[in-house]
């Protein structure tokens, strides 16, 4: 329209230079987006880690692949429900996901997850830890990629086991534990709510005593038997029920789980706790604030997770993230490249300092630098040797969901009758007989 | 009442009527054959309410008939290919599961008479000082009324999930002059207290949509037959009882039948405070844990119907038996 009041010839100029803008936009257009594959990597909420090593293994592909990450929800079994229903819709946009192990099975059953190519499998669990290795298999084959491992660590108050006269550098057993702190009037910091935890508890238990919670894992739901109404078994009771009648816990072991009892062992009634790693740099980090006193934490030590009999090692719990590739997704050569770039050691030491996560790789804890930040790395290292990942079953939901709800609350658990019921209540709810 | 457009219409349709016996016979239902104007009205009606009523069927009968399908199959999201015809065994296992399904149903229905019952009696208090409040502060007042009931029940229920929290809450230290409430109560950690704090919090929140209901009710009062009662020398409670609240009873019944179908589905503030602890499942947790959380869309398919088959029993003893009339004061009203 403008053009008509120009000349004829300078319209033409307009609409030439017009077409060459157009067109280099469209070429342009082309090259950023349509030749450089991007990959969705869904991750738990860390403090960043992830987005940062994304960052990084872009930078490194050199224009071979662009990683995006896409956040998941906050606690596991939400993750595992929206990565079910995307997996079980075909989602092509799940190139890479964080997983965590025990809903590994689970994903992997039904082939929801792309096989792990040999070469790629060999080169990222050269020098995994062996617990940490245990929960990357299902079916005696490596579905996923070991990322960063988790275990748990017996923290005690110096002035606690001093007083108690007990040897830290000799291996506690739970009755130790709960002597003390019935002696001193002190609590200890256990897991009670009825979540995840009850079975991260329960399952380390019985572990630490040479028995599994299944005793044929990978059969088939109708075929499951479990082992909890065994001596090991109802030991394992015998102790959760203990801490638990004696309010060993707290008022507030209902809705106690990892942070919680975290601030029950900061207080001056702390004794013992059970806990995850990030217990560290979180009470570091309430000291420099001035949430809790400075002393608080000299006198926190730490010690191998606690065992049942004298005589056998414990078995602590395993927990992490593995990274596994959707079985539709379109860039799956490209995703494994992306995950071997992900799991270098250099990246898990990076990773354990800045986000507080236990590597799974033996080398990544050979990094002078941890020394600093985490003094007690060689310790992880060692429980991660040890650790027992959870039931490896397909349905593995269903189990830990019934234990949950057998063994809490905690002061209700009960050595003689708690472990049949729970053996009763599985098989049941696992042959479609009843509800959960 | 009839507004006077229509009033003109119907004088038009009635002189059209008269001149034309088969029309009369229609009108009453008898006549086989329809005029032109009475199919264009038909299709006038399809052409506005058509896009509203394919909408609604695509978006609730569609899922509803897919959820009754699905309830017939054993089908786990995570092993597609074992799923299998079932026929009614999901239902089986539901029904005779005596302490999940029928444990869960009861604290629904414990949770839903004890709420619709105690908002009745305060929303009646509040839509009377609504009703009665001075010109001057009425708006405020209603505002303030209404503010619950303006807030995400997730936020409410994680409002009061804090203040009774055994680590967090002020409650315990505030109320510790209460016998039986110290420092040392969880809240959370038995079915008694648990379940008075979701009551609690679930009265709090939809108490104000009870009295914005009844206050409706209250507004349809005319004021000629309170005045004439008091002239006859009734007492308060006798303007109460026989002239204001018979003359209520229909806002009074949908007040009821909304808010009970709605307590009836109680999930968040129980998902957020306890999920399920502690004895406290109730229906929607119950197919939501099972559908979402467990995969098992056959047998969360078959708790979700039976939910919805719980909500229909309400709503048919509701309009049956106690003659709710949903159009009350609409022309869709039967016989007019």
């Amino acid at each position: 329209m403008g053009q008509s009041q120009g000349s004829p010839r300078r319209g033409r100029t307009v609409r030439a230079a017009g077409t060459a803008l157009a067109a280099a936009i469209l070429l342009s257009g082309c090259s950023d987006t349509e030749d450089v594959p991007v990959l969705t990597w869904y991750i738990n909420p860390d403090d960043g880690g992830q987005a940062t090593l994304a960052q990084l293994c872009t930078e490194e592909a050199e224009g071979a692949y662009t990683i995006q990450t896409s956040l998941l929800p906050a606690d596991a079994p939400s993750q595992r429900e929206q990565l079910a229903r995307r997996l079980a819709a075909n989602d092509s946009s799940l190139d890479i996901m964080s997983l965590d192990p025990p809903f590994i099975p689970e994903l992997a059953e039904p082939g929801f997850l792309a096989p792990v190519p040999e070469d790629v499998a060999e080169r990222t669990t050269e020098d995994t830890l062996e617990g940490a290795l245990a929960g990357a298999m299902w079916d005696d084959e490596l579905v996923t990629v070991p990322f960063w491992a988790n275990t748990q660590l017996l923290w005690y108050r110096e002035s606690v086991v001093e007083e108690a006269g007990l040897d830290m550098e000799e291996p506690v057993t739970w009755d130790q534990v709960i002597e003390t702190a019935l002696e001193q009037d002190k609590l200890l910091g256990v897991q009670g709510i009825r979540a995840e935890s009850m079975t991260v508890w329960l399952n380390a238990l019985v572990e630490s005593q040479d028995e599994s919670i299944l005793a044929n894992p990978e059969a088939p739901a109708a075929d499951l038997q479990t082992n909890l109404d065994t001596e090991p078994g109802s030991r394992a009771a015998e102790i959760i029920g203990t801490i638990g009648s004696e309010g060993l816990a707290g008022p507030g072991v209902a809705s106690m789980d990892e942070n919680q009892s975290m601030l029950l062992f900061q207080r001056d009634q702390g004794s013992f706790m059970v806990n995850w790693p990030f217990v560290w740099a979180a009470t570091n980090a309430a000291a420099e604030e001035g949430a809790v006193e400075s002393e608080l934490v000299e006198d926190i030590g730490w010690a191998q997770y606690p065992r049942v009999d004298e005589d056998t090692a414990s078995a602590p719990p395993l927990g992490g993230i593995n990274l596994a590739v959707g079985a539709d997704s379109e860039n799956q050569e490209l995703a494994f490249e992306a995950i071997e770039c992900i799991v270098t050691p250099e990246n898990q030491t990076e990773y354990f300092i800045t986000n507080g996560n236990p590597p799974s790789s033996e080398a990544a804890y050979d990094d002078p630098a941890l020394e600093d930040d985490f003094p007690m790395a060689d310790a992880i290292r060692e429980a991660l040797e040890n650790a027992a990942p959870r039931p490896q079953t397909p349905f593995y939901n269903e189990i830990s969901t019934a234990i949950q709800q057998q063994f809490t609350p905690i002061a209700g658990v009960d050595a003689e009758q708690t472990p049949t019921q729970t053996d009763a209540f599985i098989v049941e709810v696992l042959r479609g007989e009843r509800l959960l | 009442m009839t507004t006077a457009p229509e009033t003109s219409r119907r004088q038009k349709r009635e002189a059209a009527a008269s001149a034309n016996a088969k029309n009369a016979d229609r009108r009453n239902g008898n006549g086989k054959k329809r005029t032109n104007r009475a199919k264009s009205e038909a299709r006038l009606g399809w052409l506005i309410a058509g896009p509203a009523f394919f909408i609604m069927l695509a978006v609730t009968a569609y899922p509803i008939a897919q959820a009754v399908y699905d309830s017939l199959f054993s089908f786990r999201l995570t092993a597609p290919d074992e799923r299998s015809f079932v026929f009614l065994q999901n239902y089986q296992t539901i029904l005779s599961d005596w302490d999940v399904f029928w444990s869960a149903l009861g604290v629904t229905v414990l949770v839903t008479v004890v709420t619709v019952a105690v908002e009745l009696v305060l929303g009646f208090g509040l839509a009377l000082v609504m009703h009665k409040a001075l010109l001057r502060i009425r708006g405020a007042l209603r505002t303030a009324i209404l503010v619950p009931y303006g807030i995400i029940t997730v936020v409410s229920a994680f409002a009061w999930y804090y203040m009774f929290d055994i680590n967090s809450g002020f409650v315990n230290s505030w109320f510790g002059w209460v016998p039986g409430i110290d420092s040392d109560l969880d809240w959370f950690a038995n079915f008694p207290t648990a379940i008075t704090v979701i009551m609690a919090s679930e009265i709090w929140k939809t108490t104000p949509f009870i009295a914005l209901l009844l206050l409706a009710g209250l507004a349809q009062v005319p004021d000629e037959l309170v005045e004439a009662s008091k002239v006859d020398g009734a007492s308060w409670r006798q303007q109460m009882t026989r002239v204001i609240l018979p003359n209520m009873k229909a806002a009074i019944m949908v007040a009821v039948l909304f808010r009970a179908l709605d307590a009836f589905r109680i999930f968040d503030n129980v998902f957020i405070m306890t999920n399920g602890a502690a004895n406290t499942e109730v229906l929607s947790l119950l197919a939501y844990r099972t559908s979402i959380g467990r995969l098992e869309i056959g047998l969360g398919s078959a708790v979700s119907v039976i939910l919805f088959a719980c909500v229909l029993l309400i709503c048919v003893i509701a309009i049956k038996f106690f003659k709710v009339d949903l159009a009350s004061g609409t022309d869709a009203k039967g016989g007019k």
